[in-house]
């Protein structure tokens, strides 16, 4: 677990301001209380990626829901798919593979 | 050993800063391993270009890159990608996935079981729910050639579609080539008792040897010989409807236009007839000996210099 502090000194170009703002919108999610929130790897994770789609890649405030959420979507999909296959016993699973192929 | 960062990002060695920018925002969009989950080579490219755009990007580095100072791969590592980094994905995809998962969690359970009813839901019941509603069938698109008269004045043409049904189709006067007409209820039939859809035929317009269209106007060049356009005549001129005759006044000129009022194409869609114009070209044939004296003597009498305005010497008699 991380504190917002050693967040924001990790990532240059990030303010505790802007990722209380992140926070709020739930756009990132972190354990610990509203004053001290405590962030996961994966949160951290998910700050990264936000302040680089945002800083580097030009997305624009505004359209960043949109893209975190296609992006949730996507993950969630391929979570899904993910578990069907693992429920699949191997010999299932190589017919599958074989009719996909074809 | 790194490659050239110009050709990682493909642009030119004389790229501006603003070139090179725009091609790495468009590549790093493209090849983020966040937004390619299932692109295993995504994150290499990724560092390949954030590599290259850190090289190039900085103007100094890019100098002294470009002075053979430091090689492609002699730059350090850019703060923001230290060869440790791990991307969100790694996560996202991981036993951790369910923590932004919308709806049903990743992690199995009841959302789980909200997957499936809605899979089977768009593969059952839904795909014969569809099945059972009445459809429109389909639109089918035809072709069809017409002659010019035919587009001009109307006409009725029978159409046999490939699959033997025969449609006849009223082509209006005025018609254009390229327009579409759209027969209701001739395309494809429909399902569950639902419509038919449409039949479109796009016309298209042959052109005519003499005749041709200015919006509802037709224009014609008609050939009159020299005593005909100087004598003046009535002749006889091919309009769409059939022949009418025209008087010549006396005294023609070649290129002289005429105008047959309402011979164009007819009255049609609320708008009036148009005009037929006729323009005239003298047409000497192969003159005798008799015409060769005849025009030596006139021009001797009546000299004339149809060039005076193109300000170009009078020629010399052959």
């Amino acid at each position: 677990m991380t504190t917002i502090q050693s967040v924001c000194a990790a990532l240059p170009g990030l303010s505790e301001e802007t990722l209380r703002r992140w926070l709020a919108q739930d756009w990132v999610r972190a354990d610990g209380t509203a004053g001290q929130p405590a962030f996961a790897e994966i949160d951290v994770a998910r700050v990264r990626l936000i302040l680089e789609l945002h800083t580097e890649l030009e997305v624009e405030e505004p359209t960043l829901p949109l893209v975190l959420s296609l992006l949730d979507q996507l993950y969630a999909t391929r979570a899904q798919l993910r578990l069907v296959l693992d429920s699949l016993d191997a010999p299932v699973r190589e017919a599958l593979a074989e009719s996909l192929v074809r | 050993m790194a490659a050239d960062p110009y050709t990682t990002l493909g642009v030119k060695k004389d790229a501006t800063a603003a070139q090179i920018k725009t091609a790495y925002l468009k590549l790093a969009k493209k090849h983020h391993p966040d937004l390619n989950p299932g692109d295993s080579k995504a994150e290499e490219k990724f560092k390949a270009i954030s590599a290259a755009h850190d090289l190039l990007g900085d103007a100094e580095k890019r100098a002294r890159f470009d002075a053979g100072e430091i090689d492609a791969a002699g730059q350090p590592q850019a703060p923001q990608h230290p060869g440790g980094r791990q991307f969100y994905r790694g996560f996202a995809d991981g036993e951790q996935s369910g923590r932004y998962s919308p709806g049903f969690g990743g992690g199995g359970g009841e959302g789980f079981q909200d997957m499936f009813a809605d899979l089977f839901a768009n593969a059952r019941g839904g795909g014969r729910q569809q099945r059972d509603q009445p459809m429109r069938g389909q639109d089918q698109r035809y072709q069809l050639a017409v002659t010019f008269v035919e587009a001009a004045l109307g006409a009725s043409r029978r159409l046999t579609l490939p699959d033997g049904r025969t449609l006849d189709v009223t082509i209006p006067a005025g018609l254009e080539s390229g327009q579409t007409l759209r027969l209701r209820g001739q395309g494809a039939a429909g399902w569950n008792g639902g419509p038919a859809g449409d039949a479109l035929i796009e016309v298209d317009v042959a052109d005519h040897p003499f005749f041709a269209r200015d919006g509802d106007n037709i224009q014609l060049d008609l050939p009159v010989t020299a005593g005909e356009a100087a004598l003046g005549a009535k002749v006889a001129v091919p309009t769409p409807a059939g022949p009418v005759n025209l008087s010549i006044p006396r005294h023609s000129d070649s290129g002289r236009q005429l105008r047959l009022r309402g011979r164009g194409i007819p009255a049609h869609a609320g708008r009036p007839a148009g005009d037929l114009y006729v323009t005239l070209r003298i047409v000497l044939g192969t003159p005798d000996e008799t015409l060769e004296r005849a025009l030596a003597a006139y021009y001797d009498r009546q000299p004339l210099d149809p060039r005076a305005h193109m300000g170009v010497p009078v020629s010399e008699t052959a």
